[in-house]
């Protein structure tokens, strides 16, 4: 396709104010990563920000750094395609594990002073699991970057008009600067203030986008037209309206089936396996400035994640109905050739952007462009800050060059930055192979994320799982998801073979059960044959060899309710079943 | 709040001074959200008035105007907050120590 080498072709508008706004934004992003780049001395200040945040930062730095690219354009694209059972990624997939993380995991978390997930593995199982746990994170964060970027770039591109090599490394070096110059808390301020921008840029188009549509009436009975016109493409218009049994999201044909996939292999295994331990979103509240700020963390962020797909998902499904183009696509069940597209031809990733293209002025569009850049860097700084932690601590400290001074490992950790960034522009390449981002990410999450959480909760709880367990309940949950990765139809592209009559969500639901599983069997049957730690040894790593006021905050008890964190959680997970109710 | 204000006087060996250490100062992300939002807001404000408010593509309402103004008062709130409740940057905090 001949999209946009000239700027008079470029697919969004923009004028000098929109620029203006644009410009103000990176303004501020620098200046933030210059001013957190004074005053800070060591490396828990650069890696962990000097354990020194408020929860309500962290907290808002911790959706902050899951609202990138990834889940904007992500959550719209299934939005526009699959409508309101992608709100299961939220009230599902999210909101309950983050709630688990801050009331059960973060105490051994923080309490135990680690600086990475991977070093807590080290600590509990020793060195097997921790390198593998360390080497996969690593590896993930990379490809991850390379969506985030790959997807920046594709706005620039759509924006300026610029190739999209020259946009990607334009982009690459704005993030690049912001996390060499200020470490963790430049990443999790810019997280913060990114937060206000995003929603500032996607509520007044969800707005505009309902006023025009005719309210939710008015969308629903767009859908159900759209849907009655193209019976053999589009998924039926109560599927789209309803967010449960959700069988357009998974795939499967038996409703019962269906909520099965959704509650086991999205809701437990994936989402606690990607919540609970990814270092990415622990990181985040490993900054807070105590054990209760840490907890409270992911359950503040709690709050303002239920009520993201209402930014996300419903611009997402407006757009289906509202862009002509996008409108089109999905009548012709996603196959039709339409130009128009960031990166080509128009598909579902697009959704947001025709949105703003249709609806905003200048001025407010600026505003719109201005949060998603600002999301995909969010989510790009996210894994590149998560990596160079990793790498500098956990591999290179650990394995490579040990018992250097502190400066050292900085400086380290500002070249880890430099080749993250380098090697992203590298997976961008491979991430634009993908039409639709979320199933690629989840792909990735079921082989990488789901064993973790069972070989975590195993080790948590039970004092008797032995160092061997850990680090081969690992692989071979795994190589579980793999096997069932290539089994299935078309979730690895051409490796898979089609044996299994599953494809897409459903998918990847099925091969993080088995991960959780397998994972599950084979520690427990190696833990019986091997030996165990010492008791000592598992002090603060373990439950039951952890005293209860290590676990707790002392000052906690003399709170009000709203600051501490259990009440605060319950709060919370009521609020997210009223939503499961009411949709 | 964890902000609680048990941080005590600032180290006066950390102050910064001059013109980084004024920004320093200021370096409260609450103001750093205030700033921006009200900058925002100011704009589409102006916009709002003075600009052609493309009514074609909105569908009828005013949209920059409407969005200057709630970003303005949300920017207005995060600066009175930052104002009302200061915090020491960089001060020490109980029980850590590296």
């Amino acid at each position: 396709m001949h999209t946009g080498i000239l700027a008079a072709d470029t697919l969004i508008q923009a004028n000098a104010v929109d620029y203006l706004l644009i410009a103000i934004y990176f303004a501020f992003v620098l200046g933030i990563g210059f001013l957190a780049s004074r005053g800070m001395s060591s490396s828990v200040d650069f890696f962990l920000s000097g354990r020194s945040l408020p929860a309500w930062v962290t907290g808002l730095a911790f959706i902050s750094a899951n609202l990138g690219a990834v889940e904007i354009m992500g959550m719209s694209a299934t939005g526009a395609q699959l409508g309101l059972p992608t709100v299961h990624y939220f009230w599902i997939g999210a909101v309950p594990a983050m709630l688990f993380l801050g009331v059960v995991m973060m105490p051994f978390y923080y309490g135990s002073k680690v600086r990475s997930v991977p070093e807590f593995m080290k600590r509990r199982f020793g060195t097997g699991a921790h390198l593998v746990n360390a080497i996969s994170f690593a590896v993930a964060q990379l490809l991850i970057a390379g969506i985030n970027l790959y997807l920046l770039g594709s706005i620039v591109h759509a924006l300026l008009g610029w190739p999209l090599w020259v946009a990607l490394i334009v982009a690459a070096l704005i993030v690049l600067s912001y996390i060499t110059l200020g470490g963790l808390k430049a990443a999790i301020y810019n997280e913060v203030l990114q937060f206000f921008v995003i929603v500032a840029a996607l509520l007044p188009l969800t707005i505009l986008g309902l006023y025009n549509v005719g309210g939710w009436d008015g969308l629903a009975s767009k859908i159900e037209g759209a849907a009655a016109a193209n019976p053999d493409t589009v998924a039926p218009a109560a599927d789209q309206l309803n967010s449960w049994p959700g069988a357009a999201l998974t795939g499967f044909s038996s409703d019962i089936l269906s909520v099965v996939g959704i509650v086991f292999g999205l809701g437990f295994v994936l989402s606690f396996g990607y919540w609970t331990t990814n270092f990415v979103e622990v990181q985040r509240a490993m900054a807070a400035d105590s054990i209760s700020a840490a907890r409270k963390t992911p359950i503040i962020g709690a709050f303002p994640k239920m009520f993201v797909p209402f930014i996300t998902i419903l611009p997402g499904m407006i757009a289906a109905v509202l862009v002509t183009e996008l409108a089109d696509f999905k009548a012709s069940g996603g196959e039709a050739q339409i130009a128009g597209g960031a990166g080509g031809n128009v598909t579902y990733n697009d959704s947001l952007l025709l949105l703003m293209r249709d609806l905003l002025p200048n001025g407010l569009l600026g505003l719109a462009l201005a949060g998603l850049l600002a999301a995909f860097m969010a989510g790009m700084a996210a894994n590149v800050s998560a990596f160079n932690t990793v790498v500098s601590f956990d591999l290179i400290q650990e394995y490579i060059i040990k018992d250097r001074p502190d400066e050292f490992y900085v400086r380290l950790g500002r070249w880890a930055t430099v080749s993250a960034t380098a090697i992203a522009i590298f997976t961008a390449a491979l991430a634009s192979n993908f039409s639709n981002i979320m199933d690629y990410l989840q792909t990735l999450f079921g082989f990488f994320n789901a064993p973790l959480f069972a070989t975590f909760i195993l080790g948590m709880f039970w004092k008797r799982m032995t160092a061997t367990a850990g680090w081969t309940g690992l692989v071979s949950g795994t190589l579980a998801a793999v096997l069932v990765g290539i089994l299935s139809e078309g979730t690895l592209g051409g490796l898979s073979v089609g044996v299994l009559p599953l494809s897409g969500q459903g998918a990847s639901f099925v091969a993080a059960g088995a991960a959780f599983v397998v994972d599950i069997v084979v520690s427990v049957i190696v833990s019986l044959v091997t030996k165990p730690k010492p008791e000592g040894s598992l002090k603060g790593l373990v439950y039951s060899e952890t005293p209860k006021e290590d676990l707790v905050d002392a000052e906690n008890a003399g709170r009000p309710w709203y600051a501490r964190p259990v009440p605060l959680a319950g709060v919370a997970l009521v609020m997210v079943i009223i939503l499961n109710v009411i949709f | 709040m964890s902000t609680e204000s048990n941080q005590a006087e600032p180290d006066q060996t950390k102050v910064n001074k001059g013109l980084l250490g004024t920004l320093l100062s200021l370096f409260d992300i609450r103001n750093v959200i205030g700033a921006l939002l009200s900058i925002y807001g100011v704009i589409l404000l102006l916009m709002g008035l003075f600009g052609d408010p493309e009514v074609e593509k909105t569908g009828g309402p005013n949209a920059n105007l409407w969005a200057g103004i709630v970003l303005l008062a949300i920017g207005a709130i995060f600066i009175a907050w930052g104002v009302l409740r200061p915090v020491v940057p960089d001060a020490p905090h109980p029980g850590e120590k590296e």
